[in-house]
């Protein structure tokens, strides 16, 4: 009962662009569409399994964040959370930041010295990593490590019926699993995107420096002339959101797994294809938030 | 207690089969479930006494642990009632369901052990989340409860996955009673074990239940098992309960379902959904 996959199973080609690829690995496994019922039928029915989904999916979102604000809270699974998403996921974000710094100096040079702008080269930097690169890239890699290991752990509990088992001993899945991993998730983020933010801007300091001959300090002081606090906030608060936005479609695919490794399988897949685009739609619609002329 | 008098026996005089005097510990009435179209729960009627031991029979498939999983409130029933204690629980809030969820111990049919830790904290688990004991403590306690179902003190540091089936059972049925429940339920204990095996677990339930004086659902399609644990049998076929009585009428039930289910025959009155070509 994947939401996204089972509304594209259902439909025709119209819906299929709207969230496209959310679930086309699972589609064509469970395929088949009654080819001769009227378009209006199939639309129709569309719309109504496409509401479904939604309405699961904003459930399921409600009820878990509100089960983060009720006691008991699991601090020891928290912080194992905390862990995991802050502290594992350093060398993989830090090492995306420092390339994307570096060829983010080399490609800006490139495009600004054929019109005599290259000093523009360190403020091109700073704004691109703080404001979009940190984030996004620091969100995809998270999406992928970090959604695919919750959808499957949780999916597997799930289908060994370990999650039915914490209910029978007292103890609510939401709270246990699902809220911890939430709460690291939009805390650890940001933390990540920081620390991608100075790893990215030093990585096109060394490439400034050692490869493209500006002075150090000079691209220092242009790296600071033009930077306000809100570029980096508004990446953290993107960060935020992603981290949230990761954190629950782990959870939510998982939970919604059934039958096995297929199941389970099917669920790590819908999640860091959803997490991902939604990653790629909040980012529009954060900066759309935060841009002014 | 006149209780125990009362239910040991499941046919008390003067009394007709399945009525009781006091409230009985579990009541399910006409219930209702189906998946889509497929249904699996068509107007089931049960009754479990205090401090009783009873069996549900039937073939796989036929909803025995969709049954349980709607007493424990794990799915929700289409139609139909279901009390613990008197009290109707299909219409609960999170809190009360949590409540009530702690009268219950239950042993999956797979184990469902949490792979992720290990096997003390395993049983130990309702003890610290649920009852809040200080976890050194609950550690000594879940030490105590493996060595009640056979298990050394040195499995306690193993995990789960490193256990036989066997042992995964007993850790199971050590984390069903850690927390003293009062209604147990066991879904197919046996299922998948060699008979030496099945018959300890067999004994360890009946040793379990006395020593606790809990109410026990057991479901299973292990005949000797259910001869053993049993204080009265219930047979389910097509979401009914077609027939109850106590185990010592199981053989001269009159039913044909019921012997034809007993004697393992393929040809009577249930017919298997296998394709003849
Ligand atoms: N979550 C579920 N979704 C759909 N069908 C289910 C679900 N759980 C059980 N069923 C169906 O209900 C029927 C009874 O299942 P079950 O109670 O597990 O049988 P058993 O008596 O062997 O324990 C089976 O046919 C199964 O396919
Ligand atoms: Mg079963």
């Amino acid at each position: 009962m994947h939401g996204f996959s089972r509304s594209l199973n259902a439909s025709g080609p119209n819906a299929v662009n709207r969230q496209a690829g959310a679930g086309e690995r699972v589609s064509h496994l469970q395929g088949c569409h009654g080819g001769s019922m009227g378009f209006l039928t199939t639309t129709g029915r569309a719309f109504l399994v496409f509401l479904e989904a939604t309405g699961r999916l904003m459930l399921f979102t409600s009820l878990a964040i509100s089960h983060c604000f009720r006691p008991p809270f699991y601090f020891r699974l928290i912080t194992r959370q905390m862990i995991d998403i802050g502290y594992y996921s350093l060398p993989v974000v830090g090492l995306t930041a420092l390339f994307t710094g570096m060829v983010l100096a080399l490609q800006s040079y490139t495009g600004f010295a054929r019109f005599q702008a290259e000093g523009a080269v360190a403020t091109v930097v700073v704004l691109s990593i703080t404001r979009e690169l940190g984030p996004v890239l620091a969100g995809l890699m998270v999406a992928g490590r970090i959604g695919a290991s919750m959808a499957a752990e949780i999916g597997t509990m799930r289908v060994t019926e370990q999650v039915d088992a914490l209910s029978t001993l007292a103890t609510n899945p939401f709270k246990y699993l699902v809220a911890p991993r939430l709460i690291a998730g939009l805390t650890m983020l940001p933390f990540l995107v920081l620390v991608a933010d100075i790893i990215g801007v030093f990585g096109g300091f060394l490439i400034g420096v050692y490869r493209l001959d500006f002075n150090p300090a000079a691209y220092i002081g242009r790296t600071w002339e033009y930077l306000e606090p809100m570029d980096v906030i508004s990446g953290l608060v993107k960060a935020g959101v992603f981290g949230f936005v990761i954190a629950l479609m782990g959870c939510y695919h998982g939970y919604q797994s059934r039958g096995g490794a297929q199941g389970v399988g099917a669920a790590t897949t819908n999640a860091v294809v959803s997490s991902s685009i939604l990653i790629l739609v909040f980012n529009y619609l954060i900066t759309g938030l935060f841009f002014s002329r | 207690m006149s209780a125990m008098n009362y239910f040991a026996d499941g046919t008390p005089v003067g009394t007709p089969p399945g009525t009781f005097v006091e409230t009985p510990k579990l009541r399910l009435t006409n219930l209702h479930k189906a998946f889509g179209s497929k249904v699996v729960l068509n107007g089931l009627d049960l009754e479990v006494g205090r401090a009783e031991s009873l069996v549900v029979i039937g073939g796989s498939g036929t909803g025995k642990s969709v049954m349980l999983k709607c007493a424990l409130g794990l799915l929700r029933a289409d139609s139909g009632s279901i009390q613990i204690d008197g009290e109707e629980t299909t219409r609960l809030g999170t809190r009360d369901r949590e409540r009530v969820m702690r009268k219950f111990g239950m042993l999956f049919q797979g184990a469902a052990l949490f792979d992720s830790l290990p096997v003390w904290e395993n049983v130990a688990f309702g003890l610290i989340q649920g009852q809040k004991m200080r976890r050194d403590q609950a550690k000594e306690v879940a030490v105590e409860k493996l060595a009640a179902v056979g298990l050394a003190k040195e499995v306690a540091e193993l995990f789960p996955s490193e256990l036989s089936g066997g042992m995964q059972k007993r850790v199971a049925l050590a984390r069903a009673i850690a927390t003293q429940p009062e209604i147990i339920f066991f879904d197919e204990p046996t299922t998948g074990l060699d008979p030496i095996m099945a018959d300890v677990i067999n004994d360890l339930i009946i040793k379990c239940v006395k020593d606790l004086g809990a109410t026990a659902l057991s479901i299973t399609h292990d005949m000797a098992s259910a001869r053993k644990i049993a204080d009265r049998i219930a047979m389910i076929y097509k979401g009914k309960i077609i027939w109850h009585g106590p185990v010592s009428e199981i053989d001269n039930s009159g039913n044909p379902y019921v012997d034809q289910f007993i004697h393992g025959r393929a040809d009577g009155p249930i017919q298997m959904e296998v394709m003849h070509p």
